[in-house]
This record gives C-alpha cells, structure tokens and sequence, in this order.
C-alpha cells in the first residue's frame, strides 16, 4: 500500500504525521519527496546506508562540430540553448533533458553529459523503517527530477509512505501521483482550507482518493471542516493544538516516541486508511462490473 | 525618483510564517508600496489583506501538445520519446495528459504523421487586487502545472510596473516554502531578503538552505525568528549560527494564540495579536525599512551579506 501524505499549505504537520504514522508500523519504507527542504531524518534520526548523486543530463557541445545552425535553439522550448556572437551556448539550469537537440542536430555536435543535481540518502531508522530521501542541491530547479528517483526506491510487498512537499504545483503532482491514498494534512484556518481545496483538486485531477488529518485543530475557525463536508472528503483525525507535542517536534522527537499514548492514535489512522483504500477499490471494481454489464 | 527598493520573505521551510511576516510588514511599509505574493501556487497574503480583485489575467508559460487523433496511426513514437509520462494510452487510443505535459515538444519532432498539434498551456492566471495597504500582484497557479517560476516572473513584473506607476517606494514580496523555481525568481534583483526561521530542527535545516540559495545569488539577506520562544535552546542555536554568518537577527516573535486567531479573523497579526507579537512585529518593520531604504549596496548591485556597515 502506498500512502502519500500532502497539504498545499506548508508546516501544517506533513512530515510529523509521516513520521509518525511509519513509527506506528513495521517495516514502511518512507520516501521523503520534499526534496527542497528534505526533513524526516531530523526527527527519525537514521542510521546512513548511502549517499548517491542524483544526475541529469544535459548537451555537451562538440565544438568542432557544431556549425551554429541554430535547429537546437529553435527546437528547445526552454531556450536552454543560444548562439551569441555565432557561438552555441548552453544554459545547463534551464535544461530539461528533453532529449528534443540531439534528436534535430544534423551534424551530431550534441552528447549527453552527466550533472549532478543532488542526492538520494538511504537510511535505517526505528520500527524496520528506511528512510529514502532525496535532496536539491540549493541553487538547483529540477526538484522532480530528483522526486522521480526517490520514487523508483518504491517497492513491493512493504507499505510505502511518501512525504510530499507543500504546494500544489508540479513536484507535489510527481510525488503523489500513483498513491493509494492521498492523506492531507491541514490546520483550521482560512490558510488551510484555501491551500486544502487547491490540493484536493490536484488529487481529484489525478484521481487519488483523499483523505484529511486536521492539526491544530483547536487553533482557528471551522473552515476546513465545512469544506470537507462539503465535497465529502473523511476526517481521519484531528489533532488539537499541544505544548509538549510542539516542544519535542523542536527537539527532534517524534510525538510517539516523546509521549507513548500517540501510538494507539497513529495505529488507527493506518486502520483508517487500509480500510479507506480497500473501500475504495472495492468501489471501483463494482464500478467496473456494473459498465461491462451495460 | 528614487528606485524602488525590493524585499522578498523566504524561510526554507513551510508554515514558518512568512505570510504572516509579509502580511505585517505591509501595514508597516512606506507609503506607497506594493505587495506581491510569488508563493503562486498556495497564494495566502490576499487573504491577510482582505484584498479586493481588480483585474485577472490569464498566464500561459508556454506550449503543450494534444495529439490529433484523425492523423494518429497508433505507432506509438510518442510514448517512446516522451520523457515524462505526458502520452497515456487508454484502450486503443494514445492522449496527452496536461498535467504531464512539460511542453518541450519533443514528440512534434517524432511523429511521423504531424498528428501532433501544439497549444497553449493553461498555466494560471496574475491577479491584481486593491487593500487597504496598497496594490496586491499576486496569481493562481493551476493545480499540477509545471513553471511556476515562470508564473512568479510574470507577478514580479507586473508588481515593477505598478510600482512605477504609483511610484512606490517599496515592494514587498511573500515567497514559496522550498529553494526551487519559484524561490530562485523570487529572490532574483531584490535588495533585501528575509529570512523566517522557526526553533525547531527543521526550521533551521531550511533557513540554511534558503541562506545557501541566496547567498548563491548574492542577495543580501537578514532573519527573524518566529516562535521563538518554543525552545530557547534551537532559538539561540540559530541565533549563534546567524551571527557566525553576519546575517543580522532582527526579531524573536513569540508564540501566541492570538496570531493564529488573528489568521482566522484575516487581519495582519501586527493589528490584532497581543502585545508582545506586535511590538516585535513592528520593530521588525522597523529595522527592515530602515535597511531597505538606506542601504547603499541596496539597489546597485547586490553584495554579500555583511559587505557594507549598514547590511552587517
């Protein structure tokens, strides 16, 4: 079963609930595509298994040659490439590896060269977890380049839980676009509900059953609630706002570990959401029936 | 008239309260000011202005592609060249999928038979709104859509020329969470970046790669911590590492329930919080405008931090 957990609104408690909810089983892998500001293992405290690079690929041009005919510029939709002063030019952060040059290049000037773009950390952390996480290289733009390598660590026969990034944009699509189930963290404010609605459409779009943990649930208004209602997305859970959860977040503690009566909690939002994905493939099998029998 | 200075808030990390920060910041600013949200695809500062929409325009970054399936002869190259998941086949006929679609064309260039036709991507809209602080730029990216850097370029710009027009002194600009895209074009020309760090192990993992980003960029920057209070221990941790890097520490802005109240009241936390929140708030303002406005390496061409006496 794979799990991603997401929001759109940052810092309302992605990474404290994957964590936790990993701690509250045996053996998740738990893949961190928050890949600009990676965070699990500050609270899971992994022992390092291996660092790799993570690399793309990007033109290398053959000087001798390349006549500047300009086909690479005109097919590049990214104008990661220029001729300037009758030089070719390659500006190597705004190359997607498309792979649209070499394909029009006719004097076959263009090569494939290895960048190193970021990381892929393994690690083992308590409860059987590993911690895959990938890591941008600051001053980097391909977050999903990196996102699409801790995602193929995903393998069968363990549960998988994905710890999304904020927003609602592209590397958020990447991260949890083959989940089972999209949990979505949210706090009661009309932050929250305004980046909820934003990613439950990208969900919907994808069609990635939801589901929604509300945190700080006594610190705010009944937006998001009224929100859930209204498109029928379940509340799983709901978290209130507290002190000593607050301050071992700040130490570095997950709440089960800091407080064992968070564990039961944890438990049963897994429950929750194996019985949530069974139902909901129960649901597209009936579905499926019902159209071959029409 | 004197240039118009820019400050951009940044914190590596989520939920640290950039908004919040940006949101109080624009009660404070210099009159006249504009304000621009670049955190397009999760916008909130419209919300903490009560802002009234004036004007909407629809935002393309570029092209993708839809396959034309009169010409189509199932080969498939498609599918082969596409690097990114964009064509999808379902039952016996091959689509592409605008939430896959990064626009580079490459299956255009593949197709035997041109059955592949080009249009523009919807990728949002810019949105220019009135507060009762000054003129809103902000943008509604569509959910999925790639560039939103693009998408964070274009508000940029149309906060530059409002400001021309209104000759604003300053513009004040709420960024993403993360050190992506949409950070990078926040961040680029500005005269001044704040920092929003939070106690907490991962409030500091993302202050120092957002520092690295605009270290990266030569975009002189200065910090506040917000929740400060939370755990003195990560607060001065931080404080410590600041002053190892010369980026001045402004403020320490305590916890309090107020502020999240006054998020659900959407008005700025320097107008409703208690009063130990908006007394850091305003000198935060304070000594950022203060910065902002007199620096002499604001404006011209960006230094490192610490390189001038007024920035260190």
């Amino acid at each position: 079963m794979k799990i991603a957990i997401a929001s759109g609104k940052g810092g309302t408690g992605k990474t404290t609930v994957a964590v936790n909810l990993a701690l509250s089983q045996e053996q998740v892998l738990l893949l961190d595509c928050d890949v600009e500001d990676p965070d699990a293992a500050l609270l899971l405290h992994p022992e390092i298994l291996s660092v790799t690079p993570v690399t793309v690929f990007v033109p290398k041009i053959i000087s001798e040659r390349c006549t500047s005919c300009d086909a690479c510029c005109e097919a590049c939709a990214f104008g990661a490439m220029a001729v300037v002063s009758g030089r070719l030019f390659l500006t190597e952060e705004l190359c997607k590896d498309c792979g649209a040059c070499y394909l029009v290049c006719p004097e076959n000037a263009l090569v494939p060269r290895a960048r190193e773009i970021g990381t892929l950390t393994r690690g083992r952390a308590a409860a059987g977890i590993t911690l895959v996480a990938g890591d941008l290289a600051p001053g980097e733009a391909m977050a999903t380049a990196v996102i699409q390598r801790v995602k193929a660590e995903a393998v069968a026969g363990r549960p998988v839980i994905i710890d999304a990034p904020p927003g609602t944009a592209c590397s958020m699509v990447h991260a949890i676009e083959d989940a089972d189930l999209c949990l979505m963290v949210t706090e009661p404010t009309p932050y929250g509900r305004h980046d909820l609605e934003q990613a439950l459409d990208v969900a919907d779009a994808l069609a990635v059953p939801t589901a929604v943990v509300i945190n700080r649930c006594d610190l705010g208004d009944s937006g998001v609630r009224a929100l859930c209602k209204e498109r029928g997305v379940k509340v799983l859970l709901e978290i209130p706002f507290d002190q000593a959860l607050a301050e071992a977040y700040a130490a570095g503690r997950p709440a089960v570990d800091a407080d064992a009566r968070w564990l039961p909690v944890f438990r049963r939002l897994w429950d929750d959401l194996v019985e949530l994905v069974s139902e909901r493939r129960r649901q597209v099998l009936v579905g499926a029936d019902l159209e071959a029998d029409e | 008239m004197a240039t118009t200075r820019q400050l951009c808030v940044i914190s590596g990390k989520g939920g640290t309260g950039k908004t919040t920060v940006s949101a109080s910041l624009a009660v404070l600013a210099p009159r006249p000011a504009i304000f621009a949200d670049c955190d397009v695809d999760a916008a909130n500062l419209h919300l903490a202005l009560r802002a009234r929409e004036l004007e909407r325009i629809p935002f393309s970054s570029g092209l993708i592609a839809r396959i034309d399936e009169n010409q189509c002869i199932l080969c498939g190259s498609c599918m082969e060249a596409c690097r990114f998941g964009g064509v999808q086949i379902q039952d016996d006929h091959y689509w592409i999928d605008p939430m896959r679609c990064e626009g580079c064309l490459t299956c255009t260039i593949v197709c035997p038979e041109d059955a592949i036709e080009t249009e523009k991507a919807e990728t949002g809209e810019v949105l220019l709104s009135d507060t009762d602080y000054g003129t809103l730029v902000h943008a509604r990216l569509r959910p999925g859509s790639e560039s939103s850097g693009k998408l964070v370029m274009a508000v940029r710009e149309k906060a530059r020329v409002h400001a021309q027009q209104e000759n604003a002194q300053v513009i004040v600009i709420d960024g993403a969470p993360g050190i992506g895209c949409p950070v990078i074009a926040t961040l680029s020309g500005v005269d001044l970046a704040l920092l929003v760090a939070e106690p907490t192990p991962a409030g500091a993992q993302g202050l120092d790669r957002a520092l690295r980003v605009a270290e990266h960029f030569g975009v002189p920057a200065v910090a506040c911590l917000n929740r400060a209070d939370l755990s003195s221990r990560q607060a001065d941790a931080i404080a410590r590492d600041l002053a190892a890097r010369n980026v001045p520490l402004l403020a320490r802005i305590p916890f309090h329930r107020s502020v999240v109240e006054a998020t659900a009241l959407m008005r700025p936390a320097v107008e409703v919080a208690a009063a130990p929140v908006r007394a850091e708030l305003k000198s935060l303002a304070q000594q950022v405008y203060e910065r902002l406005l007199a620096c002499p390496c604001a404006g011209d061409s960006p230094s490192r931090p610490g390189s001038c006496s007024t920035c260190s």
